[in-house]
C-alpha cells in the first residue's frame, strides 16, 4: 500500500518533491498572512475591556499556536528519524528548529508587549510564561547540538534524541493554565467547546494562523532542501544539478 | 473599517506602542528568518562551485606536471 512512498527515500526525488511544494506554501502563507493582517489590524471590531490592544492576538497566537506544532512536527520527523533511520527526516529536524525558535521568540516577545499594559508588568515568572521560555530553550539546544558535530549523521541522531525528550514539555505549556494559577488566560480556540471569540475576531486569526503555517512548510522545506544538499555534495547529482555536469 | 483617519490607526486607541512594537518585532524576525534561509543557500551554492573550480585547478595542474 505504502509502496508508491519508498522512491522518495531517494535524496534527489525528496529533494525535488521539496522543491514543488515550497511555491505553494509560499503563496499560500503571502495570501492568507496579508489578508489575515489587513483584516485584523483595520477590520475586526475592537474588544470591548481591551480596546484596540488586543490586535496583538492576530500574531502571538498564531506564533504561540505554530511554536508548538513545529514542536511537534521536529519531534515526529526525530522519531522517524531514529527508528528508520532515514537522512531526511534527521536534515527535516535541523530545518525546522531555526523557524521554531522564531516563532517562540515572537510569541514571548508578543505576549510581553500585551502584558505590559493589559496586566501591567512585562514579565511575570508564571507556568504559561516560563514553559514556553523552556521552549526557546529547547530549540536553541537543538539547533546548537546539530551544529555542535562535525559528523552529520551523529549531529542529525543526537538532535533527534533532544527534540523527542522535550515533547514532555508540550503537554506543559497547554494545560499550565488549567493546572496552576496564572496570568494567562486560558484557551480561547484550541478547545472542544464552542470558540470563546468572536466570528468577526476568529475569522482573520484563523486566517493568520494558516499563514503562519504555511510559512513554517514553506521555509523548513527551503531550509530542507539546503541542508540536504550540503550533506550530499559530493555525490553526482548535486555536481549535476548546480554545475551542470555529470564528472565530480 | 474600525478607524476614522490614519492617525487614529496608528494610536490604536492609545495602545499603538505595544501594537506596533508587536507587529514590528514579529515582521523582523519572520524577515530574520527568511534572508538566513535564502543567504544560507546561496553560500552553499557558491561553496560547492569553487569547490569544483578549485579541484579543476589540481587536475588540470597534475595533467601538466604529467606532461613534463
Amino acid at each position: 500500500m505504502w509502496k508508491w512512498l519508498h522512491p522518495y527515500a531517494k535524496p534527489e526525488a525528496s529533494f525535488r518533491l521539496a522543491g514543488a511544494f515550497v511555491p505553494w506554501f509560499t503563496a499560500l502563507a503571502v495570501l492568507c498572512l496579508s489578508v489575515g493582517t489587513v483584516w485584523g489590524l483595520l477590520f475586526a471590531p475592537s474588544d470591548y475591556q481591551q480596546g484596540d490592544s488586543f490586535r496583538i492576538i492576530y500574531v502571538h497566537v498564531p506564533a504561540a499556536i505554530l511554536s508548538m506544532g513545529a514542536y511537534l512536527t521536529m519531534a515526529i520527523a526525530g522519531f522517524i528519524a531514529l527508528v528508520w533511520q532515514i537522512k531526511q527526516s534527521e536534515i527535516f529536524v535541523a530545518a525546522v528548529a531555526p523557524i521554531g525558535a522564531g516563532f517562540t521568540f515572537i510569541a514571548l516577545l508578543t505576549g510581553a508587549a500585551w502584558g505590559k499594559p493589559m496586566w501591567g508588568t512585562w514579565w511575570v515568572w508564571d507556568a504559561r510564561l516560563t514553559s514556553e521560555l523552556i521552549l526557546l530553550f529547547l530549540y536553541l539546544g537543538v539547533i546548537a547540538l546539530y551544529n555542535a558535530f562535525d559528523d552529520k549523521a551523529l549531529a542529525g541522531r543526537s538532535a533527534s534524541i533532544l527534540s523527542l525528550v522535550g515533547v514532555i514539555n508540550l503537554p506543559i505549556i497547554h494545560y499550565s493554565v488549567e493546572w496552576w494559577n496564572t496570568l494567562h488566560q486560558g484557551a480561547s480556540i484550541t478547545k472542544f467547546a464552542k470558540p470563546s471569540i468572536d466570528s468577526a475576531m476568529l475569522w482573520p486569526l484563523l486566517l493568520n494562523i494558516v499563514g503562519f503555517g504555511a510559512f513554517l512548510g514553506a521555509l523548513s522545506l527551503v531550509r530542507f532542501r539546503t541542508e540536504l544538499l550540503k550533506r550530499e555534495q559530493r555525490r553526482p547529482w548535486v555536481r549535476q544539478l548546480l554545475l551542470g555536469t555529470g564528472e565530480a | 473599517m474600525q478607524f476614522d483617519s490614519f492617525s487614529d490607526f496608528v494610536a490604536m486607541g492609545g495602545y499603538g506602542f505595544y501594537v506596533w512594537l508587536s507587529f514590528g518585532c514579529t515582521l523582523l524576525t519572520l524577515g530574520a528568518v527568511v534572508v538566513d534561509s535564502i543567504f544560507k543557500r546561496q553560500a552553499l551554492t557558491r561553496s560547492i562551485t569553487q569547490l569544483k573550480a578549485k579541484q579543476d585547478r589540481m587536475l588540470a595542474a597534475r595533467e601538466v606536471k604529467e606532461r613534463l
